[in-house]
């Protein structure tokens, strides 16, 4: 259900969106004037085959890349020409992300992983760390703070992940097939931790997804083909 | 901020420890090498100054031939008419004219070479040369004196069991230099460097019958008033000498030298000497920096996708390129570390063999804080900039593109 007033806000806005990749003589057009209204508190998900642009999607939504034409507003402001540092910091501090390889630095604790957005933010390190361990607490891995990512299964890695993602409280999490990797018990604690910030942090939640089983706890869907929005959903979601 | 790069850059160097290890070792044999070779040498340097210094700054030598060669090797030799020359010139207190060979010891029918000077026995002359002689202490006996003729007194490590003579000489004993048989009646204290310590002193009217020569002398030694300028002395000198010989300036076939400009000597030649060695570690520090820079591309390769995904959590270019630079300054700082403490052991080591096994104090190696802080600062800049272009290029990787990166 979208909602009036301050929560249907605008956060991330597309205006016909191009990206165009150069491979030698060859040039290919993985998005073709995209046009997408990201509003606050959305459940949004982006629902494509392979090769439809799903993941030059995310890297625009998701601030990591920059368009070849048309414009990008994250919460009111143009990014599509940022430089690269600035661009860093905004999405460090807008955008929270879930891949699904779960991304963890390896050498570093779970405590560690979770720092690591805010020490990028420049947070005083005793506020990190209290927060960090809020963070884990709330995804059930109190207790595990201290074990590196090769210490931990997947399902673990990914709450740490998600974890993470919440570091410097982001309005959006952008989540890459995060239960790609996961068995679907795993997969569907994921899941749920994902509904429960939607409904009880009230972060807007983009997922990227092939998974057709998912879009059930969408309110929103996208569907992508060959670079193109082939037709967008609304729903009423399981968990309203 | 800082502090927690460092946390993460080391978790990553101890993550791959044989690795760091290896790429330490070029910094840690240049620096070991710059360590052990700099600390003896100052010690050396130090030493020998504490040598000059005891003889005194306010001496002069005269010597024959054109400058420094083994003594006894010049073809004109110095005489009493230089001497009385010297003791002339404005400025001089007092002259002492020594003799020295260098000849064959009988005691017990063991035969051993050894330096033998001769002293003019005349009490102030012989004060002046026993200055001259490092400052020569007897530790048994006495000296030799004034209408002393067939005495002899030697110098600690002939006294010694095992060391020039299978049974060390005592006093009393007789020993026969050049077939001319001697009485020793003193020994000298340590000096501390083995060929000092093996010396043999005999009067100059003895030296004289041993070589049959008549009034030569290898070197004179000149010690100026108090309060007045050595060099300016020894520079009066050597313009009478040329005088008296009817030499221009630079056909001296004898050389004048204060222990100031010995000194000065010796501090160039070692200044060189010590830069060519920095200059050697230079070159290996330099392959060691290359180790650390091969490493670091390695590893920021293998990292890549760490990269990206710092990148899309909000790092700055800024902050992945101090990681970087942490972790080779970390290389750096540590083989550092390492080559001093190896480095250190090696000189100590040195020392511990000049000690007790050539019997010499001048090898000390002299570890000053100056020379370990300068190493390590040293070294950690080695490593950072060793870790420049490598983490500029990590720096400017595309997020999109390294978290594809498999």
């Amino acid at each position: 259900m979208v909602k009036e007033g301050k929560e249907g806000e605008e956060i991330i806005v597309l205006k016909n969106i191009w990206k165009i990749y150069k491979m030698g003589a060859v040039t290919v057009e993985a998005l073709k004037g995209i046009d997408l209204k990201i509003r606050k508190r959305d459940f949004m998900m982006i629902l494509g085959p392979s090769g439809s642009g799903k993941s030059t999607m995310m890297n625009m939504v998701g601030a990591l890349d920059v368009p070849t034409r048309g414009t990008i507003y994250l919460d009111g402001h143009d990014i599509s020409k940022l430089h690269a540092s600035d661009l860093a910091q905004i999405r460090g501090k807008k955008i929270g992300f879930i891949f699904q390889q779960f991304n963890l630095i390896p050498v570093l604790t779970a405590l560690q992983n979770v720092s690591l957005p805010m020490m990028f933010q420049e947070v005083p390190a005793i506020q990190r760390e209290k927060r960090a361990v809020e963070l884990l607490k709330m995804v059930g891995l109190g207790e595990r703070i201290n074990h590196k990512p090769t210490e931990m299964s997947g399902g673990e890695q990914q709450r740490v992940a998600i974890a993470r993602a919440l570091a410097n409280d982001p309005e959006v999490i952008l989540a890459d097939e995060p239960t790609g990797n996961l068995d679907s018990k795993t997969g569907g604690q994921v899941m749920d931790i994902l509904i429960k910030l939607h409904l009880e942090k009230k972060k807007t939640i983009i997922l990227i997804t092939h998974d057709n089983n998912l879009v059930k706890h969408a309110h929103r869907v996208i569907y992508l083909k060959d670079g193109k929005v082939l037709k967008e959903e609304m729903r009423k979601r399981t968990h309203d | 901020m800082i502090r927690d790069y460092f946390k993460f850059s080391y978790e990553s160097i101890k993550k791959r420890k044989l690795r760091s290890y290896l790429t330490m070792v070029g910094i840690f044999i240049g620096i070991a090498a710059v360590i052990s070779l700099i600390s003896l040498g100052e010690g050396l340097q130090v030493a020998i100054e504490q040598q000059f210094k005891a003889v005194g700054t306010d001496k002069i030598i005269i010597s024959p031939g054109s400058g420094i060669g083994p003594p006894g090797s010049a073809v004109v030799k110095l005489n009493e008419h230089d001497e009385k020359i010297v003791e002339r010139a404005r400025g001089v207190l007092s002259v002492v004219g020594i003799s020295f060979s260098f000849i064959d010891i009988n005691f017990k029918n063991e035969v051993k070479y050894s330096s033998v000077l001769g002293f003019p026995l005349d009490s102030d002359k012989l004060a002046l040369a026993m200055e001259t002689s490092n400052n020569m202490k007897i530790a048994e006996g006495r000296m030799i004196k004034n209408g002393d003729t067939g005495k002899v007194v030697i110098g600690y490590r002939l006294a010694q069991d095992e060391l020039i003579f299978k049974n060390g000489i005592e006093l009393r004993d007789s020993i026969s230099i050049s077939g001319m048989n001697f009485k020793v009646i003193g020994i000298v204290e340590k000096i501390g460097n083995p060929g000092d310590d093996s010396i043999v002193y005999i009067s100059i009217e003895d030296m004289r019958k041993i070589s049959g020569e008549e009034d030569t002398y290898d070197y004179i030694y000149a010690k100026v008033e108090p309060n007045i300028d050595v060099n300016a002395v020894a520079e009066r000198i050597e313009e009478d000498m040329r005088d008296d010989r009817v030499l221009e300036k630079g056909e001296e076939d004898f050389g004048v030298q204060t222990f100031e400009s010995l000194m000065n000597t010796f501090n160039n030649i070692f200044s060189i000497v010590q830069w060519v060695i920095v200059g050697i570690a230079g070159i290996s520090l330099l392959v060691g920096g290359i180790g650390i820079m091969n490493t670091m591309y390695m590893s920021i390769m293998e990292r890549t996708r760490e990269i990206g995904v710092m990148k899309a959590i909000g790092a700055k270019n800024s902050h992945i390129m101090q990681i970087f630079l942490i972790e080779s300054g970390i290389y750096g700082l540590v083989g550092g570390a390492i080559g001093i403490l190896i480095g250190a052991g090696i000189g100590k080591g040195v020392e511990f063999i000049a000690t007790y096994a050539l019997g010499t104090n001048l090898l000390q190696a002299q570890i000053s804080p100056f020379l370990v802080v300068g190493a390590l600062t040293f070294s950690f800049v080695v490593g950072l900039i060793s870790g420049v272009a490598p983490a500029y290029q990590a720096s400017k990787m595309n997020p999109v593109d390294a978290l594809r990166y498999e």
